[in-house]
């Protein structure tokens, strides 16, 4: 056997450090008292991120770049910027955490601990490239999310929202694990690069076969329509800084997987059905969210409609480069606008999720100013209005489609993010135009999900007026993944 | 700072000088007095400091004036590139005059949320300005939807009994329709490679874009389609009404005299500017529509018992009068379609704040509720009776001199055009005078109309511009004409050129373009 190189553990040190700190956060946590909030093991845990984001930041010097572990870890660019968007969103999760938990009494220091190990899973679902580790990394993700989903056990809603993810998701895990096997049939191998060398000679039957049940695995784990079912049960239930956090970070990472299996490999076969998924979801998404009355609910749909837009540069297969940038860059601005609205979402429901009807956020505008303004912008960039992340990201995205002359696809998400403009603006319409129904006061805003906020606010904008740097970055990435 | 340099950053300062006042506002503590005359003092500045553009504006030199063009994003090719011409230039010292009433006209009526109100407010000035400034497709989309949320705020949070309706029906009608122009937007960035207008513009006129005379029609209809509901052509007009009669009168005087400008601009740079045979072709129709616009607008506006309503229709009326005079392709015609934005600007923009202003002190804006208005209020009826002569176009007046340029394109155009649009001419005198002598003449039939107080010295010092402008633009046009007209001969000279290219053999067109070009150098060096 080889000796491992002492550099391939610099290829997984995000990883290693988060494993650390989500170890020592289990092991501490017997060692408070039944009434202590965990404050402690949060503000660790959001450490511990920060430290895994230092050593991404270290991983990007060009020497780190390259394969390791017997070629099963990747690290390039592309790897880097999704673990980028992953631990940012894993900080923001942890930073509203703070204060929800105590509001909801919910007093686990494992909290944290799962979602640093999540963490773990979603970084190592970016840069793996051996199908069966990138089946490991998707399974660590997976089962962290489906406690997490079900932390507000007490809460029926909340449980059941847990079971619902917990057998589909082990259901659509399944489909990827068929997948897997059958490419292995397929061309013999489990490696990305070696996949895409037998492919490229010829594709059996059996390929295409395997790309369809991966696909369809991966189409559950991004909720794209028609295997979104379980998204607006599971967000309605689940948390609210958990949703913040599952509807961003694991997709992003179940994005990060596709493009790989994909693109890297040269996959067959998938553009139709990637075409009707992408145009599928936009329209499901959007029409449900249209009637919905709780917010959480309305952020699902809008969360499956999202995930079509992205899919539509998955489609834009004619000009890759641009594709694959802009699926990277739509991914990178809705984390942070999403984390950003669940962020305040989770702030307003107070106690037992009290506060997450739609009706609810009436006078917001009066009662919170503040608060009032950020999420509007929130809103306004899942519309995607200019000088938002969301408007550059929409933007991409279609134009890119349309140099890949996917008229009709654009036209599809053209009409649709027409139509999804107005249930995020009945939000707006509901903080601004109506009066409060109660004086109750809004609760401050605490440190941690200020800090939050603002994080998620500045880098809605910065990608809204200079999204430059990102792009190129993601350019880059696209231009590493093809390699 | 010496003349070059200020040149050269002269329409960013006029651009983001209400934004930035807007961002200072934010951190304002909330002193309502403090704050009015703060947003006061901004918009005062921008509109000072707006007059440059005129003082500076070269008419005979052709292109745009005061160009700032700078790579904003690398990839897709995105420049912050701004410019003005004849066409926009009075466009813009409209909206920053306009603002500075609004502020005085929102003086007392806003009491709630006051600070939020004028950070709106300028935060609209300067996404308008953009829109008319902007000469990269991608900023003007930018600004051009920009202007939707401070407006649709506006009306929602600050209007009347049915904001909530009219706030979303504007919203939706205006995204609706303009995503249609952002799919045509990025059609021509994928197959151009650059959002640059004028770039863009050589590339259709050169035939150096694959796949144009396939989609061109598409395209025209995609840019059209979002301009036509902003205008608004009949049958997109449904929106106009409730938005003017729920909004707060700023709200109004903005909606009617810049925001419905953006489309009627947008038509004339982008529809004219980009696609000119495709232009002609659908003229027929659209020329149909603006006719219907007029009269049917006309009849509409008769018969409303609410003062807004009507003024609302009135407007519908009225632009339709500019989109027959764009779309006649005559000097004359289109002379006069931006002359009469001009006008349309003023004198809708006074009436609106007239309409306010009686508002404030009646709570209503039924006919009914008022009659010999002018016994009370004097002052007030001789600046109503001043802008409602304007607004009917009466020589002398300003609207005179746009409507007899429209209708002079018209007739040239085709006879009919003119004599169906020239009895909009009649209806319009017919409705604003009927209403003037319903409003105003006879007796005080409701007692609480005797003791209404007439104008204050704010009202004035508000509504005295407004009239002398509408006075100085009817007897004295060529002030103002001098550097439309000269931009109109461009535009014209280009949409006419096209068109004969394409009746002689492509090869030829590119020297066609050439002998364009010279001519231009040639009559510039006339001047």
């Amino acid at each position: 056997m080889n000796p491992i190189p002492s550099i391939d553990y610099i290829r997984i040190l995000p990883e290693i450090i988060l494993t650390m700190f989500g170890t020592i956060v289990m092991m501490a946590d017997p060692l408070f008292d039944d009434h202590n909030d965990r404050k402690a093991l949060g503000v660790l845990s959001a450490f511990g991120v920060l430290a895994a984001i230092a050593a991404t930041v270290y991983q990007s010097a060009p020497q780190y770049h390259g394969d390791g572990f017997f070629n099963m870890i990747r690290v390039d660019s592309f790897s880097i910027f999704f673990h980028m968007v992953v631990l940012l969103v894993a900080l923001a999760a942890i930073l509203m955490s703070f204060e929800y938990l105590s509001v909801q009494h919910l007093k686990h220091g494992e909290y944290y601990g799962l979602i640093l190990y999540g963490a773990v899973g979603m970084c190592l679902m970016s840069s793996a490239i051996e199908l069966v580790l990138i089946f490991i990394a998707l399974e660590i993700s997976s089962i962290s999310t489906y406690i997490l989903a079900g932390f507000r056990r007490k809460h029926a809603e909340s449980t059941e929202s847990s079971i619902k993810y917990f057998l589909l998701g082990s259901f659509a895990t399944a489909f990827f694990l068929y997948g897997v096997a059958l490419i292995f049939g397929a061309t013999g191998s489990t490696q990305v690069d070696k996949i895409a060398a037998s492919l490229k000679v010829g594709a059996p039957p059996l390929a295409y076969v395997a790309v369809a049940l991966m696909c369809v695995g991966l189409g559950f784990k991004v909720a794209a329509a028609p295997f979104h079912t379980w998204t607006p049960d599971v967000y309605e239930g689940a948390p609210a800084p958990v949703v913040g956090l599952m509807s961003t970070a694991p997709k992003a990472a179940a994005f990060a997987v596709l493009l790989r299996v994909l693109f890297g490999t040269g996959a067959p076969g998938w553009f139709w059905m990637i075409w009707v998924t992408a145009a599928l979801s936009m329209t499901i998404g959007n029409l449900g969210a249209l009637v919905q009355s709780n917010v959480k609910r309305m952020l699902a749909y809008s969360s499956i409609a999202h995930a079509g837009y992205l899919l539509v540069a998955f489609a834009a297969v004619k000009n890759l480069d641009n594709g694959i940038s802009a699926a990277m860059f739509y991914a990178a601005s809705y984390a942070a606008m999403n984390v950003g609205a669940f962020a305040i979402v989770s702030h307003f429901a107070n106690a037992g999720e009290r506060f997450v009807q739609i009706d609810d956020y009436a006078g917001l505008g009066k009662r919170a100013p503040v608060l009032a303004a950020i999420l509007t912008v929130f809103l306004l960039s899942l519309i995607g209005i200019p000088i938002t992340g969301g408007f550059f990201a929409k933007f991409y995205v279609f134009s890119a489609a349309l140099r890949s002359s996917l008229v009709w696809l654009t036209i599809i998400g053209v009409v649709n993010s027409a139509i999804g403009a107005y249930y995020y603006l009945r939000i707006i319409v509901m903080m601004y135009m109506r009066e409060p129904q109660t004086d109750a006061p809004v609760p401050e805003v605490p440190f941690g999900v200020a800090l939050a906020l603002s994080l998620s606010l500045v880098t809605t904008i910065y990608l809204g007026v200079m999204p430059n740097r990102v792009l190129g970055y993601a350019l880059q990435s696209a231009k590493d993944l093809l390699r | 700072m010496n003349m070059a340099s200020l040149n050269s950053i002269i329409l960013t300062l006029v651009t983001f000088l209400p934004a930035a006042g807007a961002l200072l506002l934010a951190f304002f503590p909330r002193r309502d007095r403090d704050i009015k005359w703060f947003a006061l003092g901004i918009s005062l500045i921008t509109f000072l400091i707006s007059l440059h553009l005129p003082a500076r504006y070269v008419s005979g030199q052709p292109g745009f004036q005061f160009e700032q063009n700078i790579r904003w994003i690398s990839t897709p090719n995105i420049h912050y590139h701004l410019g003005v011409d004849g066409i926009s230039l009075w466009l813009v010292v409209l909206t920053t005059f306009l603002v500075p009433f609004c502020v005085m006209i929102s003086w007392k009526s806003i009491h709630e949320r006051v600070k939020e109100f004028f950070i709106l407010l300028l935060v609209l000035e300067t996404a308008m300005i953009g829109v008319f400034l902007a000469l990269d497709l991608f900023l003007f989309y930018f600004f051009w939807e920009a202007t939707l949320i401070p407006m649709a705020l506006l009306i929602g949070m600050y209007g009347h009994e049915r904001k909530i309706y009219a706030a979303v029906k504007f919203f939706m009608y205006t995204m609706i329709a303009s995503v249609f122009m952002l799919a045509a937007i990025l059609w021509l960035y994928a197959k151009t490679g650059t959002f640059d207008f004028v770039d863009i513009q050589n590339a259709i006129h050169i035939g150096n874009v694959p796949g144009f005379a396939g989609a061109a029609t598409l395209l025209f209809l995609g840019f059209f389609i979002a301009f036509a509901v902003k205008v608004p052509l009949f049958p997109l007009h449904t929106w106009l009404p409730d938005a003017h009669v729920e909004a707060p009168t700023a709200g109004s005087v903005l909606l009617a005299g810049v925001l419905l400008k953006m489309g009627t601009y947008g038509l004339l740079r982008f529809n004219l500017g980009l696609f000119p045979e495709q232009a002609r072709q659908n003229a027929p129709w659209i020329i149909t529509l603006a006719i219907i616009g007029i009269i049917y607008g006309a009849l509409v506006a008769m018969v409303q018992p609410n003062l807004k309503k009507l003024i609302a229709y009135s407007s519908v009326s009225h632009l339709g009068f500019v989109v027959l005079g764009t779309f006649s392709f005559t000097q004359a015609g289109i002379d006069g379609a931006v002359y009469q934005m001009l006008n349309h600007g003023i004198s809708t923009g006074a009436l609106f704040m007239l309409a306010g202003i009686l508002y404030e002190r009646r709570h209503t804006y039924d006919i009914k509720q008022f009659a010999g208005l002018a016994t009370p209020m004097p002052v007030y009826a001789t600046f109503f009776l001043i802008v409602t002569l304007s607004s009917i176009g009466l020589p002398l007046m300003n609207g005179f001199i746009g409507e007899f340029l429209i209708l002079s394109g018209a007739f040239q155009a085709k006879a009919v055009y003119g004599v169906l649009a020239a009895s909009g001419v009649i209806w319009s005198a017919t409705y604003m005078l009927w209403m003037y002598q319903r409003v105003f003449y006879g007796n005080v039939t409701v007692p609480v109309n005797n003791s209404l107080p007439d104008l204050d010295g704010r009202e004035r010092t508000a509504l005295w511009p407004m009239a002398l402008l509408a006075l100085l633009m009817g007897v004295w046009p060529m002030a103002w004409m001098n550097s439309i007209d000269a931009t109109v001969a461009r535009v014209l000279k280009q949409v006419n050129g096209s068109v004969q290219a394409t009746i002689k053999s492509p090869a030829l067109s590119l020297n066609d373009k050439d002998a364009t070009d010279t001519e231009q150098t040639v009559e510039v060096s006339g001047r």
